[in-house]
């Protein structure tokens, strides 16, 4: 290795230097990266998120309780009210951010890489459906997410009247029919996603021991099976009046 | 007479007194050198990325798409080394003596001791560049005895120890790639050597993509361009190996020597039908277990399982009862051969014989069997579509590797001054068979470790001297001759593709140059190379043009090449009225019918000096002696 | 047996390109694909029509020259086995054979179904190798390399460079090649001085040529030497560790 002489240049540039994670970003490998970190924090979201909406089936009462304590009891009095929910939110935005800028300039990438595509008809082996529909199941998740937010978040187009509580406007919206199927299919498409995402994001985090390799399509399976199980529960619960 | 300049003193200690003795180019001078390398495999590329470590500025061709695809990856055995890590018994001296005597002592013993003296070298080297060797539990390095060797000095990096080596090879030829010393030029043929004032100046070469024909010219040329066995047309060889390099280097005064030593491998898949177009080897190794036979009525008819031990006639074993169905390669290979002659042949062309490997699945099991040649026994049922634990394999023996090539000194330089050859493009170290594992040995010995050497020795008195320049007249000849072949071939439109003659061709040579040859049959090939030679000129039909990829018109050339070759093969063959190694003539056998050196007549290496097409060529030769080897008969009763 | 071939024919790199059909008869289930081929272009010469160009060499499976798409699939429908490799009884009689090169930007068609897969030996030269001249390497036994260590590195080291991963990739990605020379000289004693260096130089050359994974692992399947997307996370582990130290001691 050859002896740095020029030691006090460094120093300088190291100071003016991009930071690590914007360096890592700019490659492929770097983006795949944090787009699995931002999916690990989407993961522990609609994990909770799955989890906290099960108190529909304790009644109104639990419901709205739990919805308080979100805006309300995360860590307070340390935290203003609203602090830490408005902190995770922020964590959920920027990784939504990195993950979506991601996936569209690696998609962009990957395009750039095949620009004629096989004439002939392709047999693939391993990718499976999951795998390859990675954009467009993420996509629909993102648009139900937008509207998933104008409903229920800002209350935008929620059929509920003003001031209902939070209980009364999830039975109202998937009381409509279409709504219900709208969150049907973005579940589903959710599910897709995570079968593949979850067990992708091993491979592009590095995280690989041969002895534990085979559990990772597990979990994926697991996981999914629990967090959309769950949530398609919701809607099915208040069409057949088992909520209302 | 021919002057291998072998350095004089005791032989241990020649080539270290040697490398004092040569004359140094010293560092900072070395980048005033161009060298040119032609050919990127073991040879090719270990020498090109060494002479570019060492400072040269190094110029390296390619016909591959890539350097990493030349046929030394093919190798699946081992590579020797005198390492003696086991403590067996093994030393410098003990695979130098094996060495000549499987050579059939036909080889110059100070090349071969230098090569058992950096095969040691070698093994350091390829490890230090990350080559996966196999190793035992304690993590030093595996070794088998491989061939018939009574010691285990094989190093192996599973079936694909030639891959591994020409891919160290490789990427150390890319880093020199990356550090700008080394020029790698891919997908260009060369097609002629460019001799000036009796040097070598330069290449020609084509651009197989484009066709463009290019001059270079630097102040060595070195040829690692492989062997010839591809003149056989059906052979062991990938497609596009051939002899056009190193042939036009004959061409142009670099004299051929002992073409006739070819080294027919016995365990390789018979054909299955006309259309063949190359055969499989399957690794020696298969010999350890299987065993060889033969029904011993030529009309059997029933399936191999069902003929009874009584039935079988186990050929190897009954005849050589010391070594059975271990025997040399030459020796399994000619026994083969006269079994299917006498009609005993088995499978649906009756062109091979049993390697049966049921008693090895009863006596180890099958899973035992399934760990040391699993991956064979796949390839074998991929290849035939029959399952070898269930029937016996079926194995003919085909040609292999060709011990002979262009004749080079200690220095490994041909007659031409700066024209160099290594690998198995040249004649060297083999003799007249060469043992198993001993050509990646070859190989690399004489890229890394020797030609880096011996070619300063030719550059050192040319300080100060610039590479002729490419505008010269020998230049434009050379280009011009080049240019003038390849549209002949384009004018032609006869009738006959070049695949059809490279087949006939390939026929007569098999048929009398192959595993035993007869002064009649000899005679009779050399009438009729000749005319199909002329068939070829005036019947030929290449198509498409000489500015694309066109690989019927790249095959023309080296067929043409193949057929001066073989008639070449032919008269060696015929001249040398003695059985060595690999080459069997009829009239020279003992009474059980093995070969019968003649050593008073025929302990030389025959050099052959190009004359021009249809006139004959004047054999050179270069007396063999023998200090350190007695010469005696092999026998393996 | 007879099959009816689409093969897609392009004059030169810019030339526009079409699928061709030709009839292949007679052909014996025992010969190989490429056999197969050569017949075709037998046929073809005769009738005074240009033969097909293929990329094919060794046809043992160890060269990594040959390749094409058939049916849709890299290498064709046998796992693990090279176009070289493929037999005729592999496919039925009557079958329609669909063959098409690789695509990939990275590997530009030259000729028919020949493409320019010189991409791969960039990477290579961006630091695939252990800097070891000549000459001066200690004794081999010197520095025992476990067995497991030494086994997983040949497994990576199987590679043959057809390009096949590449082909078979929906993204175009070079991943599984470049992998798997990184792990097999990162596990490797020898190979741990240039680890970072060479990790993240190889990665960067690979992606100025290729896509980017997403782990649908089209690429194993598709590799006739089996090389596991293993090496895949192996290799985004180590670039991210690579980018990390490399910027330390920059």
């Amino acid at each position: 290795m050859a002896t740095k002489v020029s030691h006090g240049d460094d120093a300088a540039t190291g100071s003016r230097r991009t930071p690590f994670l914007v360096e890592l970003y700019r490659s492929a490998l770097g983006k795949k990266y944090l787009m699995a970190i931002s999916g690990i924090v989407f993961m522990g979201y609609v994990l909770a998120h799955m989890l906290g909406n099960l108190k529909l089936y304790q009644g109104p009462e639990e419901f709205n309780k739990y919805a308080e304590f979100l805006r309300e009891g995360l860590l307070t009095p340390i935290l203003p009210e609203s602090g830490m929910l408005n902190l995770l939110r922020l964590v959920l935005l920027v990784s939504l951010v990195v993950h979506v800028v991601a996936a569209v300039q690696l998609t962009r990438m990957n395009k750039q890489a095949r620009p004629e595509s096989y004439r002939s008809k392709r047999d693939y082996v391993a990718a499976d459906f999951a795998s390859r529909t990675m954009i467009w199941t993420g996509t629909i998740v993102l648009l139900f997410v937008a509207y998933h937010l104008a409903d229920l978040t800002w209350g935008w187009v929620n059929p509920a009247e003003a001031g209902a509580t939070v209980y009364d406007k999830v039975v109202a919206s998937f009381s409509v029919p279409a709504v219900a199927a709208f969150y049907l299919v973005a579940n589903l498409a959710l599910g897709v996603h995570l079968y593949h995402g979850v067990w992708s994001l091993f491979q592009s985090l590095g995280i690989n021991n041969r002895r534990f390799n085979h559990w990772r399509r597990a979990l994926a399976v697991g996981f999914t099976v629990v967090v959309v199980g769950g949530n398609l529960s919701f809607p099915i619960a208040v069409q057949v009046g088992l909520i209302s | 007479m021919l002057d291998a300049k072998t350095p004089e003193g005791p032989i241990e200690t020649k080539w270290e007194n040697h490398k004092f003795d040569m004359k140094l180019v010293n560092p900072a001078n070395k980048r005033k050198f161009e060298i040119i390398v032609v050919g990127t495999g073991l040879a090719g590329a270990s020498a090109a990325a060494t002479l570019g470590e060492l400072g040269y500025r190094v110029k390296a061709f390619t016909y591959h798409d890539s350097a990493r695809r030349a046929h030394s990856i093919a190798a699946q055995g081992g590579i020797n080394a005198a390492k003696n890590y086991h403590s067996d018994g093994d030393s410098i001296f003990r695979l130098f003596y094996d060495t000549v005597k499987g050579g059939d002592y036909r080889s110059r013993e100070a090349n071969v001791y230098r090569l058992a003296e950096v095969s040691n070298n070698i093994i350091d080297q390829c490890v230090a560049q990350g080559v996966p060797f196999a190793r035992e539990y304690g993590g030093l390095l595996d070794n088998r005895s491989f061939g018939g060797a009574q010691v285990s000095r094989t190093f192996y990096a599973r079936g694909q120890t030639g891959q591994q080596l020409l891919l160290g090879a490789y990427q150390a030829l890319s880093r020199q790639v990356k550090a700008g010393t080394v020029e790698l030029h891919t997908g260009l043929e060369m097609l002629d050597v460019v001799v000036v004032d009796g040097k070598a100046a330069g290449i020609i070469v084509r651009d197989l993509n484009t066709g463009e024909i290019s001059r270079h010219s630097a102040h060595a040329v070195v040829l690692g361009t492989g062997g010839y066995s591809n003149a056989f047309y059906l052979s062991t060889m990938a497609m596009s190996s051939n002899v056009t390099a190193a042939w036009r280097a004959h061409r142009k005064g670099a004299f051929f020597a002992n073409p006739c030593f070819t080294q027919i491998h016995p365990t390789a898949i018979p054909s299955s039908d006309e259309f063949q177009s190359k055969l499989t080897l399957m690794s020696e190794s298969l010999r350890n277990d299987g065993r060889i036979w033969v029904p011993k009525d030529p009309d059997e008819t029933r399936a191999p399982g069902d003929i009874p031990e009584e039935d079988r006639d186990y050929y190897l074993e009954v005849k050589y009862p010391a070594f059975g169905n271990l025997v040399p390669r030459d020796v399994a290979s000619r026994n083969a051969k006269t079994q299917v002659d006498a009609g005993k042949g088995v499978g649906p062309l009756k062109n091979g014989v049993f390697l049966d490997f049921a008693d090895a699945i009863g006596r180890l099991g099958r899973d035992a069997v399934a760990d040391k040649y699993g991956n064979l026994f796949e390839m074998y049922e991929r290849i035939t579509g029959e399952d070898p634990y269930q029937v016996p394999m079926r194995i003919y023996p085909a040609p292999h590797y060709t011990m002979g090539g262009l004749w080079v000194d200690y220095h490994l330089q041909t007659t031409i001054p700066g024209l160099f050859a290594i690998g198995e493009a040249n004649f060297s170290d083999h003799g007249a068979n060469r043992l198993g594992a001993s050509a990646l040995m070859q190989g690399l010995a004489d890229g890394y470790f020797v030609l880096p050497y011996t070619i300063g020795d030719y550059l050192a008195p040319q300080l100060g001297s610039t590479p002729v320049d490419t505008s010269a007249s020998e230049f434009d000849q050379a280009e011009a001759d080049v240019k003038a072949q390849v549209d002949r071939f384009l004018a032609t439109n006869g009738t006959r593709s070049v695949d059809w003659f490279h087949r006939e061709l390939g026929k007569i040579l098999w048929d009398h140059c192959g595993m035993e040859r007869s002064e009649a049959g000899l005679e009779k090939a050399l009438s009729e190379i000749p005319a199909l030679r002329e068939e070829f000129e005036q019947d030929v039909r290449v198509l498409g043009s000489a500015e694309t990829l066109n690989s019927s018109l790249e095959k023309a050339g080296r067929v043409a090449d193949f057929f001066e070759l073989a008639e070449l093969m032919c008269r060696d063959a015929l001249t040398r009225r003695e059985s060595c190694g690999g080459h069997f003539r009829v009239e020279s056998q003992t009474e059980e019918g093995e070969a019968l050196r003649d050593d008073d007549d025929f302990a030389h290496v025959s050099a052959w000096e190009w004359t021009g097409q249809g006139s004959e060529p004047v054999e050179h030769r270069e007396p063999l002696e023998f200090e350190y080897v007695k010469l005696t008969q092999r026998s393996y009763k | 047996m007879n099959l009816t071939l689409r093969v897609w024919r392009q004059a030169g790199p810019d030339a526009p390109g079409r699928f061709e059909t030709y009839e292949a008869t007679d052909i014996s289930p025992d010969s190989s694909f490429l056999e197969m081929l050569d017949l075709v272009n037998e046929d073809l010469i005769g009738q005074g029509e240009e033969p097909i160009e293929f990329m094919h060499d060794c046809r043992e499976g160890i060269c990594g020259t040959c390749g094409m798409m058939i049916n849709g699939r890299a290498h064709g429908p046998q796992s693990m086995t090279a176009t070289c490799q493929l037999h005729m009884r592999t496919f039925q009689d009557g079958d329609e054979l669909v063959l098409e090169p690789w695509r990939a930007s990275g590997f530009p068609i030259v000729k028919d179904l020949v493409v320019d897969r010189s991409a791969f030996d960039r990477i290579i030269e961006a630091g695939g190798y252990i800097s070891i001249d000549t000459g001066s390497a200690p004794d081999a036994n010197l520095i025992p390399v476990a067995k497991q260590d030494a086994d997983l590195a040949m497994d990576a080291a199987a590679c043959i460079g057809c390009g096949a991963c590449v082909a078979a990739c929906p993204n175009g990605a070079g991943q599984l090649f470049t992998s798997a020379k990184l792990a097999q000289l990162n596990t490797l004693p020898q190979g741990q001085p240039e680890r970072y260096e060479r990790t993240e130089a190889m990665v960067e050359v690979m992606e100025e040529h290729f896509g980017s994974c997403t782990n649908m692992g089209e690429c194993e399947a598709a590799c006739p030497k089996g090389i596991s997307i293993d090496f895949i996370a192996m290799m985004n582990r180590d670039y991210r560790k690579a980018k990390f130290r490399n910027r330390r001691s920059a």
